[in-house]
């Protein structure tokens, strides 16, 4: 598999602020691959960079193995969707799409041709003559991702398309630029802080933080197997708790929640994790299962969690539904705990009540610990939807 | 003024119309006191011929009198042409201008920038001309300064050209070119520009197709009021053009202060006033721009 | 709508209130010539008489337009050369007749008195009095431009760029002279003075690579003449006489074919509403003393009878240098203007100034 566009040891300063810290990254030809991050982490720097709209301040930038620091943006065989389109409103949806190959200087009739082709490609067939705003959001996306795919770049930068579209259109959207992606064939790079899209389309995602990557991997790995508590806490809903482990046995842990309960978990990939310690415990709510209440008390299997609690609400979202659940502290009466559970599809929500008892329970292996990072509030915040991220 | 009798008035109704007539009675009257009354005045006088002391007819012969002497259409004509001069080249010099208080410049930077060409507007006309004057006379700061550093051996008159006139008016208009495009340029997200950049484009292109096509109604609404100034002023190629000047304002203030010919200034002035209407329906006509796209933003 | 009127009613007569003089104060709305009221003189007027004297500097041209424009309103004295009065009066009807009693003849000299009166009467009604009296002619470089002595002589190549004028109808006149016609003859033939005044323009029109600029104001004048720009100038006595106390080598020179000689006297626009404060006015500048202040400040020669023997030693060594008696013998008067002949001028000196 050949690689497309390579990224080596590439820094970025401001000054003396550094925005892009030794990133590097590989992405083979023709996959997707996404940069997710919080505003400010970096991610639009680095795509300017890669775009070729900023100089990295050390190390080097490869498309289709040649290094591109010397290549001015209009000659790089990459082109980019910008976060707001920047679509040309003084001209036509043909004469947006064609701009490019006008610059080549193409014979008029290609140029039509082809404009012609690619609007048809995104379904936009009889547009050619619209104005832009005569076009609807998702319209306008398709056309700046035709005006880029019919210069058939190496590679093509999405600097958060979908930030400005409604939910449901955008996620109408996520569908359609992952089947755009396959129709093309296009090495697509694509940058956002919205963790759901990044998960949707992506073959490879990598998490960066402060300016650095956290993570790369497939968006599987990123959900069941982050490497730090900043990828658990910022990819996918968890179950957070902040806890001092009391017994640790070859990953094996059991650790004592501030909240006051006991829970069997299991460190982190690579993490070493000593009796005492500080760690943070993230638990995915679909993990955990929900058991009605008074259903006959199961041993206490070793390596699975079990808690009685009560039902204190119920968040209704079809899908997503999810059930608030306060669970008391044996230990430590008086202290109480909520837990965020996922609704079994198929499990009416008309058969629990608030207040109801139910019992959870959730395997060992499905909590995992991270180190916490020394005096600190859990970190990684939750991924704030509504923040767009402007240049950093 | 008052409603017709038979229609009952609400008093409420009445009170606000008063109210309204109150707010609106200024632009009113300055309207009718200021423009219109004033022309519509002038225009009778110029339909005035003279046939005697004291003893008028009504007639067009003041326009012809216009038409008829070559001396008049061409020191019209030539007005024109320097006047559309003069806008293309204040606009050439203010763009650039505009663009980097606009686009580039960030700050404090872009403040004192902006101050700079506000500043020789704290003085009036006359004395900006005169400081002009001051440095381009043949006994000015320039020409001794040329004689001073051995490039000329006498005095050299830089005054009294067509030349110094262009520079006299494009630098009375600069400020007027440069708001309407910054505030034009102003509006053009960057991100158009670097998308230009990014699907090939080159700066001339990008120039071309993407920032003069969006500053479009700026360039238009700029020049229509540097044009007007322009084709209005009297100072400035009055005293920087000297004996051959031939400004079509001047006439007209011949025509009406050294003259007393009210009827044919009035008739001048309304030539005018037809002129540059003209031009200025062709130039947004040739533009595609209106004028509520433009002067009306 | 009653409250409305009522409001405009009001609002009217605050403007009103507002554009009219205060009551208090008597004032003299004086149209004059710069430095024909100087304000010392001012100060001993009202001293005298508790008048105030509001001065609004202007020419010729100005006060017609401005006198034109209000019907003859605004003003309650004006100082029009006595040329210029028949013309417009008989057109616009701007003035009103002297009360030649109210005026004390005996501070006038008796002869000028009486040319100007022969020359503003309209209809057998005496529109004008004189006040001061001077010449165009030339301000040379003497130094610089020693052979110039006619205005045909500002036109030699040698001087290409290097002399002024006024492009008004002094200027054709003077090359009228020059070409050894007499405009003045012409005055009541129409046909021969357009003739006369063609050849004028074009030799004007041909001149015009001499000119450095066409001044319009004493200042711009003085200003090319002291940096050296230029050396010679259609120009006024006064102008030369004001330069001569600066500078020896420049002085007027009155053209060998005959210095035109102006009077500018006094007049009561039409709307006046002060005659009595303009006849006081024009009792007391006519005084010696007064006058010969006058003539100090302006550089004219004054009507007045015994003004001439008060004014400085230098400004009448001057006066003496440029007016020898044979020159005074040979000044030509500005006749009347007729009505009609200044636009047959106006068209000419627009084709010399389009050249």
């Amino acid at each position: 598999m050949s690689i497309d566009l390579e990224v080596r040891t590439v820094s970025k300063r401001f000054g003396r602020f550094t925005a892009v810290h030794d990133v590097s990254l590989q992405v083979p030809k023709g996959s997707f691959f996404s940069i997710l991050g919080p505003s400010g982490c970096g991610k639009t720097t680095l795509m300017r960079m890669i775009a070729g709209f900023e100089q990295p301040s050390a190390g080097d930038i490869l498309i289709n193995g040649a290094s591109v620091l010397a290549t001015p943006p209009n000659r790089r065989p990459v082109n980019m969707v910008f976060q707001h389109l920047a679509l040309f409103p003084m001209m036509t949806v043909a004469g947006n799409v064609g701009y490019g190959l006008r610059r080549r200087g193409l014979p008029r009739e290609d140029i039509a041709r082809k404009v012609d082709a690619v609007l048809a490609r995104v379904g936009l067939a009889t547009a050619g003559p619209k104005r832009i705003d005569q076009l609807s959001g998702g319209q306008k996306q398709r056309v700046a991702i035709a005006r880029c795919m019919v210069l058939e770049p190496t590679v093509l930068l999405l600097d958060e398309p979908l930030g400005a579209l409604d939910l449901k259109l955008r996620e109408h959207m996520k569908v359609e630029l992952k089947q755009l992606q396959h129709q093309f064939g296009t090495t697509f790079v694509y940058i956002t802080h919205d963790q759901s899209e990044a998960l949707v389309m992506s073959d490879q995602v990598a998490v960066m933080n402060g300016g650095r990557f956290e993570q790369v991997g497939t968006p599987q790995d990123l959900y069941y197997r982050p490497s730090s508590a900043f990828v658990a806490g910022f990819v996918g809903d968890s179950q957070r708790w902040m806890a001092t482990v009391t017994a640790a046995d070859a990953g094996r842990l059991r650790v004592r929640t501030d909240s006051g309960l006991t829970i069997a978990a299991t460190a982190a990939e690579g993490a070493s994790i000593a009796v005492g310690a500080r760690v943070e415990i993230f638990v995915r709510p679909e993990a955990i299962v929900l058991e009605p209440g008074g259903s006959p008390a199961r041993s206490a299997e070793d390596g699975v969690n079990q808690f009685d609690g009560s039902v204190d609400s119920l968040l209704f979202n079809g899908a997503a539904s999810r059930t608030l659940v306060t669970v008391a502290a044996a230990a430590a009466p008086g202290q109480r705990d909520t837990l965020a559970v996922a609704l079994p599809a198929g499990l009416p929500t008309g058969g629990l009540a608030p207040g109801e008892a139910v019992r959870l329970r959730f395997p060992a292996d499905r909590a995992i610990a991270f180190a916490a990072p020394s005096g600190a509030a859990p970190s990684g915040a939750a991924p704030s939807s509504a923040a767009s991220e402007t240049a950093s | 003024m008052s409603a017709p009798a038979s229609i009952p008035v609400d008093p409420r109704r009445d009170g606000r119309r008063l109210a309204l007539l109150l707010v609106a009675t200024p632009f009113v009257l300055w309207i009718l006191l200021i423009v219109v009354i004033p022309h519509v005045d002038l225009l009778l006088i110029s339909l005035h011929e003279k046939v005697a002391p004291r003893v008028f007819k009504t007639g067009i012969r003041n326009y012809v009198e216009f038409f008829g002497e070559p001396v008049y259409v061409q020191a019209l004509v030539r007005t024109v042409a320097m006047s559309l001069l003069a806008t293309a080249l204040t606009l050439v010099i203010a763009f650039p201008v505009a663009y980097y208080i606009a686009k580039l410049a960030r700050g404090r930077a872009r403040t004192a920038l902006f101050m700079a060409c506000l500043l020789p507007f704290w003085v009036s006309e006359l004395v900006r001309v005169f400081g002009w004057m001051m440095i381009l006379r043949e006994t000015g700061l320039l020409s001794n300064l040329l004689i001073w550093a051995g490039i000329t051996a006498g005095p050299v008159e830089f005054l009294y050209n067509d030349v110094v006139v262009m520079i006299g008016l494009v630098y009375t208009s600069l400020l007027f070119m440069v708001v309407p495009l910054i505030s034009a340029l102003d509006s053009l997200d960057d991100s158009l520009i670097e998308a230009g950049y990014d699907l090939g484009g080159n700066a001339v292109s990008i120039l071309r197709e993407v920032v003069v096509p969006h500053a479009m109604p700026g360039i238009v609404a700029g020049s229509i009021v540097v044009f007007m100034l322009t084709l209005g002023n009297y100072l400035t190629p009055t005293l920087l053009g000297g004996k051959s000047s031939q400004w079509f304002t001047a006439q007209i203030y011949t025509q009406f202060i050294t003259r007393f010919n009210w009827e044919v200034g009035s008739a001048f002035g309304f030539v005018l006033l037809a002129t540059s209407s003209l031009i200025v329906w062709i130039g947004l006509r040739l533009t595609g721009q209106s004028l509520s796209s433009t002067l009306g933003r | 709508m009653k409250s409305f009127q009522r409001l405009l009613a009001a609002t009217a007569g605050l403007a009103l209130l507002a554009i009219a003089h205060p009551a208090e104060a008597e004032t003299l709305r004086l149209l004059t010539w710069g430095d024909y009221a100087p304000e010392a003189v001012i100060k001993k007027f009202k001293a005298e008489t508790g008048i105030d004297v509001e001065v609004t500097i202007s020419n010729n041209e100005d006060m017609i337009s401005k006198l034109r424009a209000t019907g003859g309103a605004g003003f309650d004295l004006a100082q029009p050369s006595q040329d210029r009065i028949t013309g417009p009066q008989t057109e616009f009807g701007i003035y009103k007749p002297m009360d030649l009693s109210k005026i004390k003849a005996e501070l006038f000299i008796p002869e000028l008195l009486e040319a100007a009166k022969k020359n503003t009467a309209v209809d057998g009604k005496v529109y004008g009095v004189a006040h001061l009296w001077g010449t165009s002619g030339m301000v040379v470089d003497r130094a610089k431009a020693p052979d110039i002595k006619t205005f045909a002589d500002l036109c030699k190549p040698e001087y290409k760029g290097k002399v002024s004028m006024r492009l008004k109808r002094t200027a054709l006149l003077g090359m009228a002279f020059a070409a050894g016609d007499d405009p003045f003859a012409a005055y009541s033939d129409k046909a021969k003075y357009q003739a006369i005044i063609e050849k004028a323009g074009q030799k004007l029109a041909d001149c015009k690579p001499n000119v450095k600029a066409y001044w319009t104001g004493s200042d711009q004048l003085l200003g090319m003449i002291r940096s050296g720009e230029i050396v010679a100038s259609e120009a006024w006595d006064s102008t030369g006489f004001k330069l001569n106390g600066e500078n020896a080598s420049i002085n007027f020179v009155a053209p060998s074919t005959g210095a035109l000689g102006w009077i500018d006297t006094f007049a009561l626009p039409a709307k006046g509403k002060n005659d009595e404060a303009a006849y006081k006015w024009i009792n007391f500048v006519m005084k010696p003393e007064i006058a010969a202040q006058i003539v100090e400040s302006s550089g004219s020669f004054s009507a007045s009878k015994g003004s001439d023997a008060l004014v400085s030693e230098k400004l009448r060594k001057s006066f003496q240098e440029a007016f020898p008696a044979s020159v005074i013998a040979n000044i030509k008067w500005f006749p009347a203007i007729p009505a009609g002949l200044e636009e047959m001028e106006g068209k000419i000196l627009d084709r010399v100034s389009a050249k």
